[in-house]
């Protein structure tokens, strides 16, 4: 018996320095060597500061910005130490009021935006709380307040919308998309 | 919807390619022939057979398998939850998680060794780097391995003859593993990490917004264990959101090579154990049994999530599919994935007892939501979890014989073994093991103030949270109504226990199976015997599983999924 419990429990060591250490170090080793950007979080700067992740969502409230999905991540929303979603049941109160007064607010600040055609994505909270995409419906609704509050045309701003737009991965993977981060900074660099 | 349709039969179509071929190379890897890797790979395996003293030569029997394994297994336990207890004063600690409580430590260990990867913390914030890599990781591949290895352990009882030796626990776990998990792993890592995933040993990224405001940016060594994750059908995310998060699932790309990844060892082992008896038909009837049931699965799952939730719609919202949104039940859902792809992740993800999750399972509608805790009712043997699904499986195929056997009055044979009393004591001991244990951990809780306390939702759905919560820890998948507040000591011990019992207590009846049918003579075929290799046993395997998992749990599912599906329907709201 004792036979066993000594190769048991050097067999434990054995794979955990292999495993645990030595198979993750060598990735996270490769991984920096060969993809610095990539390893360190899709990090985007503007004048020497980290304005983001275009991986990560982050919190716009501005009009002239395109908002974010709503998000269950952190009390404030796209808290990048509290990722998560809102797990509400599809016949919660909780989750029909928070829809019911997200549609409310949506369709008070974007012109032409009523009950019943707010697109689904723009009203729900997304898995991570930190969705950096939003539909390309949902940008669309909010392109007349952006334009507004910047003083452009619609047009140009629609033109934004679809330069930052992207289509499925290889042609057929996921959903079309934008990036809000690249999206605002995008329309903040027009100037 | 057609379009989606496509894609999900485009996903099908290419999980068979890679799996076959796979599964003949880890019948190669496991029958000692010969591989490609086999120059580089055979100096480490001896190496590592040195280093841990042990005799690679010598076989066992099932006994010695056995007490190796639970021995072995009990090891990594506890020095899985001493790390936890102490990870406080353990290096590469750099955002100051503080040691685990006792509950949550041996919650969490039992979690990782038993291959469940039910996360009772939340990984940013509770979990240090050495934790992630030589904690989860680690057990992410030994508890992955331990399940291939039985599985070719029973394989090699249903297939040997008159044989009491059923091959060396040490062997099978090392190969499967250094053969063919960290190869595929050390590929799979980095091409996530070309796609986005980090992969660092920093902690944080301080973010100023475009707004001014701060943002704290988690980051660790993500990639490595990211792949593990999902080729050893464990589940435990870095991150809380698990795959939802884009540090981990940056992409639409990763997160099909990430459904892609888990579904393609439990695939693959059908061939195997089709090459291993010698008659490849055996694995593809299992092959095609497990295929309808997913097919099945995934179909009811994105039907119901492509419906949307009539409550939303009521609430001014448009879920209708055009061509700038893709519509549906978005909520905890993530728009690079839409519809399609979370429904496949989710169905694949609980039918290959993968705790891993793209999106919110508890915020899907109730049917798609309960399919998804159907999947794992079942006994995770629809593909199932790596190794486990397929021994899961077999039982049911030997109860699917002795059916048959008694129906038509033939003797119960499985690949010319007679199937005696002994074997379907042990088979039926632990299909009744797993369900009971569901069934009465789940009573326990919803007569106990401190089990009804861990609810997010009152009236049908909070009954779901909390016989998803047992479903998950028996069924060793790790997944969760995560409205349920799993953290407090009621569910760190319940679903420890219920972890404990759907791995060890299967385990062990499977092994002395393997044993007691290894020393059988095979019988030749007679008129007598019923073919295993047809379209008719799929069938037949088909309704074994459906009728003794299905029926077991349809009455709590009608107070479940059924009940709030009726009731969403109509408006009522908790």
């Amino acid at each position: 018996m004792n036979k066993y419990v000594l190769a048991s429990i050097r067999m434990a060591l054995v794979t955990l320095v292999l495993l645990g250490l030595v198979y993750p170090l060598a990735v996270t080793g490769l991984a920096q060597l060969l993809m610095p950007a990539q390893a360190d979080g899709s990090l985007i700067t503007r004048g020497g500061v980290t304005v983001g992740s275009s991986l990560i969502g982050q919190l716009f409230t501005g009009a002239k910005y395109f908002h974010g999905r709503p998000s269950a991540a952190g009390g404030d929303g796209y808290d990048g130490t509290a990722s998560g979603a809102s797990n509400l049941a599809p016949t919660s109160k909780a989750l029909v009021d928070r829809v019911k007064a997200a549609v409310a607010s949506e369709t008070a600040e974007n012109p032409g935006l009523v009950p019943g055609s707010v697109p689904v994505d723009m009203v729900t909270a997304s898995g991570s709380g930190l969705d950096p995409d939003i539909t390309l419906a949902n940008a669309y609704a909010q392109v007349a307040r952006v334009a507004a509050a910047r003083g452009l045309t619609d047009a140009a701003v629609r033109t934004q919308v679809d330069t930052v737009a992207q289509g499925r991965d290889l042609g057929v993977l996921g959903e079309p998309r934008v990036n809000v981060l690249r999206l605002n900074l995008a329309l903040d660099d027009l100037k | 919807m057609a379009f989606d349709i496509a894609r999900l039969v485009g996903y099908g179509i290419v999980l068979l390619i890679i799996a076959y071929p796979l599964g003949h190379y880890m019948a190669r890897v496991f029958g000692g022939e010969s591989t490609w890797l086999t120059p580089v790979l055979r100096p480490v395996e001896r190496v590592i057979y040195r280093l841990a003293g042990i005799d690679a030569d010598q076989e066992m029997p099932w006994t010695v398998y056995a007490i190796s394994l639970l021995l072995f297994n009990f090891a990594c336990f506890t020095l899985l939850y001493l790390m936890l207890r102490l990870q406080g004063v353990l290096p590469l600690n750099p955002t100051h998680a503080v040691g685990m409580s006792p509950d949550l430590a041996f919650n969490t260990a039992v979690s990782f060794v038993s291959n469940t990867n039910w996360q009772a913390y939340a990984g940013e914030t509770a979990a240090s780097h050495l934790l992630q890599m030589a904690g989860f990781t680690w057990q992410n591949f030994i508890s992955a391995s331990t399940g291939v290895a039985i599985a070719i352990a029973f394989i090699r009882g249903l297939t040997r003859r008159e044989v009491r030796a059923i091959g060396n626990f040490w062997v099978d776990l090392t190969r499967t593993w250094l053969y063919i998990m960290a190869p595929i792993c050390i590929v799979l890592a980095l091409f996530y990490v070309s796609q986005g995933t980090v992969q660092t040993l920093a902690a944080q990224v301080n973010v100023k917004t475009v707004e001014g405001a701060a943002q704290v940016l988690r980051v660790g060594p993500v990639a490595s264990q990211e792949a593990i994750k999902e080729l050893g059908t464990n589940g435990g995310g870095f991150f809380n959101a698990n795959s939802a998060h884009p540090f981990e699932n940056p992409t639409p790309l990763t997160d099909f090579l990430q459904v892609l990844a888990v579904l393609a060892i439990p695939a693959g082992l059908t061939f195997t154990f089709g090459k291993m008896s010698g008659n490849i038909k055996q694995g593809v009837v299992v092959f095609a049994a497990m295929a309808l049931l997913f097919a099945t699965s995934v179909g009811i799952m994105y039907g119901f999530e492509r419906a949307g939730n009539p409550n939303l719609t009521r609430a001014g919202a448009d879920q209708v599919a055009s061509a700038t949104q893709t519509g549906g039940n978005t909520e905890g859902k993530e728009v690079r994935f839409g519809i399609e792809e979370s429904a496949l992740y989710g169905s694949v993800t609980t039918v290959a007892s993968n705790g891993a999750v793209d999106g919110s399972i508890s915020s899907m509608t109730p049917l798609a939501g309960g399919m998804a805790m159907l999947n794992i009712s079942l006994g995770e043997v629809v593909f199932g979890g790596v190794g486990a699904g397929l021994y899961g499986m077999l039982v049911f195929a030997i109860l699917a014989v002795f059916i048959a056997g008694l129906m038509v009055g033939r003797t119960p044979e499985y690949l010319g073994k007679k199937i005696g009393p002994k074997e379907m004591k042990l088979a039926m001991f632990a299909v009744l093991a797993l369900e009971a244990g569901i069934l009465v951990l789940s009573a326990v809780a919803v007569v106990t103030p401190a089990g009804l306390a861990g609810r997010l939702s009152a009236g049908p759905h909070g009954l779901s949270e909390i016989l998803y919560a047992f479903a998950s820890g028996v069924g060793n998948n790790g997944s969760a109504f995560a409205g349920l507040n799993a953290g407090t000591l009621f569910y760190t011990t319940t679903v420890g226990i219920a972890m404990l019992i759907g791995r060890y207590l299967f385990i062990v009846p499977v092994l002395a199976i393997a044993g007691s049918m290894g020393a059988k003579k095979q019988v030749p075929p007679s008129a007598g015997t019923f073919p295993t290799d047809t379209p008719l046993f799929v069938g037949l395997l088909v309704g074994v599983v459906l009728i003794v998992g299905a029926l077991t749990f349809f009455p709590v599912f009608a107070l479940g999924p059924i009940l709030e599906h009726l009731l969403m329907h109509s408006g009522v709201l908790f």
